[in-house]
């Protein structure tokens, strides 16, 4: 029996040959492991976060029941006031020196709309002195606010600033600000 | 249609690669194997940079520093190894997972394997994003705030899970820990799912071939080197990552998320998978059944299980009254229809008489009986001489090559589906005057072992051999792709004119094989 095969390459070509393989694939490990690099935001800008989750107000107050009306209940379920659990949207708007920025009505989650209302909106801005302005209603009321913010900032290039709300801290709160 | 062109891309690439490695250390026979090493690589490098690494939003980054450039000799190599080793791995699964498609190896039975590989896949990508989180530098950061905006884009967790990377203050020094246990958790579930991965192929190559893996080994030391993997700078939540320098193996899909947004990115991740889910069910159908037993022909010799490439054959407990311990058994929804079982079941020889033709194990859509009627009205049909006589298989080089050669052509689904004695049958019965045999290139067998049993099976290495007495000379082997249908074609006039040498009768020496020589004469003088 006599087997055909094409022909072998001599010794020392075939190992240059495996080098060169091997080199290849580590120039595609090597440069795809950095390469090309992602410029994703330009350097010359800055960035303004607005990121908060809030519980608004419920929908309908709280109702106190009467003393009947508390008697009827089960023992283990007597509580003095019933309430409902849908809570009304937040109304948000942020302004930069006097513009418009974002301005949004922001709805509660959750199934029956009881959950707290989220927001997380990044805005490019340039650097430099600048004027914001953040106010928000969490309440029934058609006008006005119940939260309102202003603040003279200075961003640098490439700064995160975050606008955050807490309201155990009275509202708005701003990120961390060069010299502050 | 886009198959055809991957696997006859896949045909030439490993042809020319064969040329330069050999069969055995050519890296695209071995993809898995190569997935293993790199995988092992990972985690031995895995471990020793877990020694040395802090958990911490700010000791974190200095650790990996340390190792880096203060032990850049040994930390920094093992730091290079894990990146590249972990860049190799995906690249490797990448080239494994289209040829196994252009190969079309994914459907009947084979499901299994594929639809094992997909979450595979999934749980290599997460255990490298997670690993680049570690870092907790400037690309960590990036990863932390767009991986948690994609996952709050779902709406599912109450709290956005990007407001835990909004300020400096918001970090948690027990999310790094909660992170590092997922980084060591994921790979060690891919790991698992390998483990299944394989349940339903015999003998798998998990290790590559000595030359393979130095030649591995000695590329990534020297990448390593050259190009030593760096952190960039300290992660800073006050800053904005602005120029990053990704790592396209692993974070392709975090520009898509911004250029596009999270909402398409869910879409793109969530069809593709569902496609490779369901690739294996879509048409052409698999319509090949799978082995049957006939236990009154079985003496529960288990070559057949041994021989089998899909663990689909068990050997178990005689359930007849035959004197033998054991029987086959096939699983039918294991069964792949190779007929490689065929192939070594003793009792399937042509030489029984015609009602006896019945071996213990066979392919009911062609049955050895079959294969001996075709053997005699093939052979029957060739009108030139030397008569030439080519069992080929499916997925070797094409028959159609051969139409006009004047040869007869048997093929069948594997090479070794061929039992030895058929090839003893045609010659030593006068119904051919040689015998070539054909079957996928060295390394490549559609069913993973073919080729090699059948060499083993004639050189007497693997019951059941080819008897002594069968004239070597007048056998031939070639083990060639679809697209070398030509290397067929020359391969038969080369053998025709060695048979013809074989029959003028010389001085001195009857059935010897003539030298090269001898060859060259031959030849001219069939051109007169
Ligand atoms: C790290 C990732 C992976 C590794 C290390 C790996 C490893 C292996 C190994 C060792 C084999 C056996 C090869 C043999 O001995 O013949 C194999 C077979 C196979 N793999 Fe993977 N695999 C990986 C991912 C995948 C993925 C993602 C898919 C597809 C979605 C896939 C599809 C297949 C198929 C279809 C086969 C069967 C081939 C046959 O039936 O002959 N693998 N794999
Ligand atoms: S045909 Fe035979 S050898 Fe091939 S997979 Fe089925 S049982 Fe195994
Ligand atoms: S090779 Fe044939 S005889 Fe031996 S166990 Fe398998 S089926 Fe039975």
């Amino acid at each position: 029996m006599s087997k055909l095969s094409s022909k072998p390459l001599p010794k020392p070509l075939a190992y240059l040959g495996q080098a060169v393989v091997y080199g290849a694939v580590a120039v595609l490990l090597g440069y795809f492991s950095t390469s090309p690099a992602y410029e994703r935001f330009p350097a010359d800008k800055a960035q303004l976060v607005l990121s908060f989750t809030h519980i608004g107000e419920r929908t309908t107050p709280c109702r106190k029941l009467t003393r009947e009306e508390i008697a009827e209940l089960a023992a283990n379920m007597r509580r003095s006031e019933v309430c409902e659990r849908e809570r009304v949207p937040l109304y948000v708007e942020l302004s930069l020196d006097g513009e418009d920025l974002y301005s949004a009505s922001l709805a509660p989650t959750g199934l029956s709309r009881d959950g707290a209302a989220q927001v997380h909106e990044r805005f490019t801005l340039a650097p430099g002195q600048h004027h914001l302005r953040l106010a928000m209603r969490d309440s029934a009321r058609e006008t006005g606010f119940d939260y309102e913010s202003e603040l003279a900032i200075e961003l640098r290039p490439g700064q995160n600033f975050v606008v955050d709300f807490r309201p155990e801290f009275g509202g708005f709160r701003f990120g961390r600000q060069e010299g502050s | 249609m886009i198959r055809g062109i991957l696997a006859n891309g896949f045909l030439w690439l490993e042809a020319r690669l064969d040329t330069l490695f050999g069969a055995r250390w050519n890296p695209l026979y071995q993809l898995g194997a190569l997935g293993f090493f790199y995988y092992w690589i990972v985690a031995v490098s895995g471990i020793y940079l877990y020694i040395f690494f802090d958990t911490g939003t700010t000791v974190a980054y200095e650790s990996v520093e340390y190792l880096t450039h203060e032990q850049w000799y040994l930390g920094g190599v093992q730091r290079s190894f894990h990146r590249y080793a972990s860049d190799g791995l995906v690249l490797m699964m990448a080239v494994h997972v289209v040829r196994e498609y252009a190969y079309g190896r994914l459907k009947g039975p084979r499901w299994f394997t594929w639809v094992t590989g997909v979450p595979i896949a999934g749980l290599v990508i997460a255990s490298g994003i997670t690993g680049y989180w570690l870092v907790w530098d400037q690309l960590a950061q990036y990863i932390a705030i767009v991986t948690a905006e994609w996952f709050d884009w779902l709406g599912i967790f109450g709290d956005p899970i990007v407001r835990n990377f909004l300020t400096p203050e918001s970090l948690d020094d027990r999310f790094f820990t909660l992170l590092i246990f997922i980084h060591i958790a994921v790979p060690l579930l891919a790991l698992l799912a390998l483990w299944i991965h394989l349940q339903r192929i015999t003998r798998p190559a998990i290790n590559p071939n000595r030359g393979l893996a130095v030649g591995t080994f000695v590329m990534l030391v020297a990448l390593s080197l050259i190009k030593p993997a760096v952190s960039h700078a300290p992660a800073d939540l006050v800053a904005v990552p602005t120029h990053l320098q990704l790592d396209w193996y692993y974070l392709a899909a975090y520009p898509l998320m911004e250029i596009l947004s999270y909402g398409a990115v869910w879409a793109i991740v969530l069809t593709v998978t569902l496609v490779l889910l369901v690739l294996p069910w879509l048409p052409p159908r698999w319509k090949p059944r799978p082995a049957v037993v006939h236990l009154e022909s079985c003496n529960g010799c288990g070559r057949c299980a041994d021989d089998c490439p899909y663990e689909a054959i068990l050997m178990r407990p005689r359930s007849d009254e035959l004197p033998f311990e054991q029987e086959a058994r096939v699983n039918p929804s294991l069964c792949i229809s190779c007929g490689i079982c065929a192939g070594a079941c003793p009792p399937a020889t042509p030489f029984r008489r015609k009602s006896d033709l019945v071996p213990g194990i066979e392919l009911p859509d062609l049955t050895v009986a079959t294969l001996r009627d075709q053997l005699e009205a093939a052979c029957a049909g060739i009108e030139l001489k030397p008569r030439i006589l080519v069992f080929g298989c499916d997925h070797g080089a094409p028959r159609q090559a051969l139409e006009g050669s004047g040869a007869a052509v048997i093929n069948q689904p594997c090479i070794a589906a061929l039992p030895p004695s058929f090839i003893d049958y045609a010659l030593s019965r006068n119904l051919a005057d040689g015998v070539l045999i054909t079957g996928c290139r060295e390394g490549t067998c559609e069913f993973r072992f073919g080729n090699e049993w059948t060499t083993q099976r004639i050189e007497g290495q693997r019951d059941p051999y080819l008897r002594k007495r069968v004239p070597r000379e007048r056998i031939r082997t070639l083990w060639a792709s679809a697209r070398e249908g030509a290397r067929l074609c020359e391969e038969i006039r080369a053998f025709r004119d060695d048979l013809q040498a074989l029959e003028r009768p010389e001085p001195g020496g009857g059935g010897r094989v003539p030298d090269s020589e001898e060859r060259k004469a031959a030849k001219a003088e069939s051109h007169v």
